[in-house]
């Protein structure tokens, strides 16, 4: 049997509270992460994200506190990401019961970064997070077509996506989240074509981010290379449940939990 | 209740240990100290990372002692992933090859496989007096996350020991996801980040207390 293609539900928290929409029934706190997670974790989510998107580093104290009370109720792997810095940030996030941490922006300032985290923490709890888009007409062309952005998509940085995650897999990551940031929001399906492109390049795991919209989404990002899936709204809004979008990929024969 | 002592050597998350083994029912202290961790009921040494980085944090606290004194006991002791490939003679990491503590025969090597690490849930073949995997299905899985593994004893001229029993998995090639040798067992994967089927595994450990 083969290892289980994951689906991974992604929170935004800012300040210790889940925020963009959550909209399950039944639940006593829809804000509260630790709620949040637990119930996640009963409809069989293979591993969680959290991504923090406190804007003042003042407020981040809470941060760890969700993670710590996640890691104290919920058995399952958790990744936290946004706004890690630097090593000392990794090492926080760990210490609080992070499974694995998810680098961004820092790690385009100053790649070294990628190598000192997995030296330091071991490759498997170092995640590049790469939001990608389509060079469009007026950017820089990159040999893939498509480049690396920062500030939530905003800005092209003219760096290859494709060889950002060959260089991020040598620099010693453990996995790369990409997230395309075209897909993003459009409920479209996700972008096959860097799914691809990144696949063909690397070697480590592979989660596919963005564009998620209905149970079909799912299965051609896997069958593109993806190892695991992560989506947020459409979860969080309960339009779907983890459990349809695997039974969904199982009848795609696709191996779930 | 079981006492157990996660030991601490500076490895990784041992929050999810601890917190994992209580939820499964045992009174649970994360410590570096000698007659704690002898006067427990079980011992947990768990680990991430690099096999080379473990072991140099595992002799720092004398952790390789430890595991001999409470094994000539019989008291049980339970690894998890790096700290079920130390127990090896050895881990060989881009090439160059590690001592481990060598409880049992063999080298933690790369596993040949297409993805790597080899990160997710996975079943696991085990055999039917398994005491880790008593009652559960044979489609239960467990997280994994490694790049290294057992891929299978050397056992050389001598006999393959009675005892020990062997749990496999697969990726890429077939690999020891777990083994039971008397009061020394070890799992590949990781039980506390195992859900319901982890916690499952770590109550028929306490069982053995």
């Amino acid at each position: 049997m083969a290892v289980a293609v994951r689906v991974i539900p992604c929170l935004d928290v800012d300040q210790g509270r889940v925020v963009k929409g959550v909209n399950f029934t039944g639940l006593v706190d829809a804000g509260d992460p630790v709620e949040l997670a637990r119930r996640y974790d009963g409809e069989w989510a293979d591993e969680l994200t959290f991504l923090d998107v406190t804007a003042s580093s003042a407020d981040r104290e809470t941060t760890y506190d969700v993670v710590r009370g996640t890691a104290d109720q919920v058995f399952i792997p958790l990744t936290v990401g946004g706004g890690v810095r630097g090593p000392e940030d990794v090492d926080r996030l760990l210490r609080a019961g992070a499974d694995k941490v998810s680098l961004n922006t820092a790690a385009i300032a100053d790649p070294e970064l990628l190598r000192t985290a997995s030296r330091r923490f071991g490759a498997q709890c170092v995640v590049l997070s790469v939001d990608a888009r389509r060079v469009p007409s007026d950017g820089t062309e990159t040999a893939s077509g498509f480049e690396v952005t920062t500030h939530g998509g905003r800005r092209g940085t003219g760096i290859c996506a494709v060889e950002w995650a060959v260089r991020a897999e040598r620099l010693g990551v453990g996995e790369i989240l990409l997230n395309s940031m075209d897909a993003d929001g459009t409920k479209a399906g996700f972008d096959l074509e860097m799914i691809r492109a990144v696949r063909a390049a690397v070697r480590v795991p592979l989660i596919a981010s963005g564009g998620a919209g209905e149970v079909g989404h799912f299965a051609p990002a896997v069958h593109a290379g993806a190892d695991a899936v992560l989506a947020a709204s459409v979860f969080h809004f309960g339009e779907l449940t983890v459990e349809q979008v695997k039974n969904a990929m199982r009848a795609e024969g696709i191996t779930v939990r | 209740m079981p006492r157990v002592v996660v030991l601490d050597y500076g490895s990784g998350n041992l929050r999810s240990a601890e917190r994992a083994l209580e939820h499964a029912g045992a009174r649970v202290e994360v410590s570096d100290d000698h007659r704690t961790a002898m006067e427990a009921d079980g011992l947990v040494v768990p680990g991430v990372g690099a096999f080379s980085a473990c072991m140099r944090g595992l002799l720092e606290v004398g952790g390789d002692e430890l595991v001999d004194r409470r094994l000539a006991e019989n008291r049980p002791v339970l690894g998890i992933c790096v700290g079920m490939q130390i127990l090896f003679q050895r881990g060989v990491e881009h090439g160059v090859s590690a001592e481990g503590v060598g409880r049992w025969p063999g080298a933690v090597e790369p596993l040949r496989a297409e993805v790597l690490p080899h990160m997710g849930w996975n079943t696991v073949t085990a055999p039917s007096d398994s005491v880790l995997f008593a009652g559960m299905d044979p489609d239960t899985r467990f997280y994994f996350v490694h790049s290294f593994a057992a891929r299978g004893w050397e056992e050389h001229a001598e006999a393959p020991s009675s005892r020990r029993r062997s749990v496999w998995a697969e990726h890429g090639e077939p690999f020891l996801a777990a083994v039971e040798d008397g009061a020394l067992m070890a799992t590949q994967f990781h039980p506390e980040k195992s859900g319901a089927a982890g916690g499952a595994l770590l109550r028929n450990w306490l069982g053995t207390l």
